[in-house]
C-alpha cells in the first residue's frame, strides 16, 4: 500500500479543508450563477456548497465536454458559470472547447489534479500530466496552485481575466492542496 | 419501420413560423442550413461546430432564462454523439425546453452513412427514459401539425423525434459563420446591446 502522502483528504475536525468555502465565497463574489461538474472528491465539499445555494443552478454532467455546451448556453442567456471537474475529465472536453474559442465566450474551469503529488495509481499519471499540455493545445490559458491560502485568489484572479477578456481559462489545483487520494 | 414522407425544409419552418420569442439552437450540419433556410433570426445560435453540444447550450440556456422557450433542433447525428446531455436534461428537469431531432436515419453532411437510428435506435425511447416529461416519435403530417404547438406550450423537458426523407437540400448559412459574430448578436438582442460579460 502507499506510504502516506500528507496532506491526505481524510481529515479529521482540526484539519477540515477551508479553502473550498474561501473558493465557493470567492464564485459567490464573482457573481456565478451556474455551475456545471462531474463529480470529484477534490471538489466534494465545494460542489455541496454549491447545490445548498437555491440560488446557483447547479447541474451534474455525465461526462466534461457537456459541460462547456452549459457554459455556453448560461453565456448566451447572460449568466456566468463555472466548471469543475477532475483533470482525467480534462481530454474529453477537446472539441468543445473549439466552440468557447471561436466565439470568445468566457470559460472559467477548476480542474482538480491526479497523476502527480503522492498518486498511487498509475493510469491517473497519464491524463494528469497531459493536462496542461492539452488544454494549452486549444488556446487554454492555464494557472496553478499549490498552496492552499492562495486557491481563492488564484479563482478570483482567474475568473476577473475569463470574464474581463473573454478568455478561456483553467486553474489546475494541485494534487498537493487536495491530499492524495488514500488506498487504504 | 414506415417510410418517412416528411421534408426536412418543410418540417423546420412550420416548427420556426410560431417561434414569437423563443430561442433557438440549431445543430451542427443540416438542422443549421434548415433553419438558415427558414429564415435568418438573432435568436437563434446556429452551431456549426462542437457536433454533440446543442443539448448543452440548451439546457444552459433554458435555466439561465426561465420566462423564456428554448427549443434545440438537431439532427440524429448530432444527438447520437451527446445521448449523455439527453439523461443531464432529463434530470434537470427545464420545465421551458424543447429538444426536436430531426431524424433521416443518416448522416447526410459526410455521404449519407447510415446512422444508428436507420438501424433501430429509437431516440425518443430513450428521451423517455431519460427522464423527459414526455417524448415522441412524428412520421405524419396530422402528428407534426399537433407537434408545433406542443413544443411551445407544455410543461417540458419536451422531446420529439421527426422522421424526415433522405433528399438532398442545398446548404443555407447564417450571415456569417464566425462564432463571435453570432454570439454577440444573439446576446444583444437578447440581453440588449452592451449586457455586461
Amino acid at each position: 500500500m502507499p506510504e502516506s502522502v500528507a496532506p491526505t483528504t481524510r481529515h479529521n475536525a482540526m484539519n477540515t479543508p477551508t479553502w473550498p468555502d474561501e473558493l465557493y465565497e470567492a464564485l459567490m463574489a464573482a457573481d456565478v450563477r451556474q455551475v456545471g461538474y462531474v463529480p470529484d472528491a477534490g471538489h466534494r465539499r465545494l460542489i455541496e456548497r454549491c447545490h445548498a445555494n437555491p440560488q446557483l443552478a447547479t447541474t451534474s454532467l455525465t461526462t466534461e465536454e457537456e459541460g462547456i455546451g452549459l457554459m455556453v448556453g448560461a453565456y448566451l442567456g447572460g449568466q456566468r458559470g463555472v466548471l469543475l471537474m477532475q483533470s482525467s475529465g480534462v481530454g474529453n472536453c477537446i472539441n468543445m472547447l473549439s466552440l468557447t474559442a471561436e466565439c470568445r465566450i468566457p470559460l472559467v474551469m477548476l480542474v482538480t489534479m491526479r497523476g502527480e503529488w503522492g498518486e498511487f495509481v498509475p493510469w491517473q499519471v497519464w491524463m494528469g500530466q497531459g493536462t496542461p499540455s492539452a488544454f494549452e493545445s486549444m488556446g487554454v490559458l492555464v494557472y496553478r496552485v499549490d498552496e492552499r491560502d492562495q486557491v481563492a485568489d488564484t479563482v478570483k484572479a482567474c475568473t476577473a481575466l475569463a470574464f474581463n477578456t473573454r478568455r478561456q481559462v483553467a486553474v489546475l489545483i494541485g494534487q498537493k492542496v487536495i491530499g492524495t487520494k488514500p488506498f487504504k | 419501420m414506415p417510410a418517412a414522407t416528411l421534408n426536412r425544409r418543410a418540417v423546420t419552418a412550420q416548427l420556426l413560423r410560431k417561434r414569437d420569442n423563443a430561442l433557438v439552437v440549431t445543430g451542427l450540419g443540416s438542422t443549421t442550413y434548415d433553419a438558415c433556410a427558414a429564415g435568418d433570426h438573432p435568436l437563434t445560435f446556429p452551431l456549426l461546430g462542437a457536433m454533440g453540444s446543442a443539448v448543452m447550450i440548451g439546457l444552459g440556456l433554458a435555466k439561465a432564462r426561465p420566462d423564456r422557450r428554448v427549443l434545440v433542433i438537431t439532427g440524429d447525428g448530432e444527438m447520437l454523439m451527446g445521448l449523455g446531455s439527453l439523461a443531464t436534461a432529463g434530470v434537470s428537469r427545464p420545465q421551458n425546453l424543447a429538444v426536436v431531432v430531426i431524424d433521416n436515419g443518416l448522416y447526410a453532411e459526410t455521404g449519407m452513412q447510415r446512422a444508428h437510428t436507420g438501424h433501430g435506435v429509437d431516440l425518443a425511447t430513450i428521451a423517455k427514459g431519460a427522464c423527459f416529461a414526455s417524448a415522441a416519435v412524428i412520421w405524419t403530417q396530422p402528428e407534426l401539425d399537433a407537434l408545433e404547438d406542443r413544443i411551445y406550450s407544455v410543461a417540458g423537458p419536451v422531446f420529439a423525434t421527426i422522421k424526415v426523407t433522405a433528399e438532398p437540400t442545398p446548404i443555407a448559412l447564417p450571415p456569417s459563420l464566425d462564432g463571435t459574430y453570432l454570439r454577440t448578436r444573439f446576446r444583444d438582442a437578447l440581453l440588449g446591446p452592451g449586457a455586461p460579460d
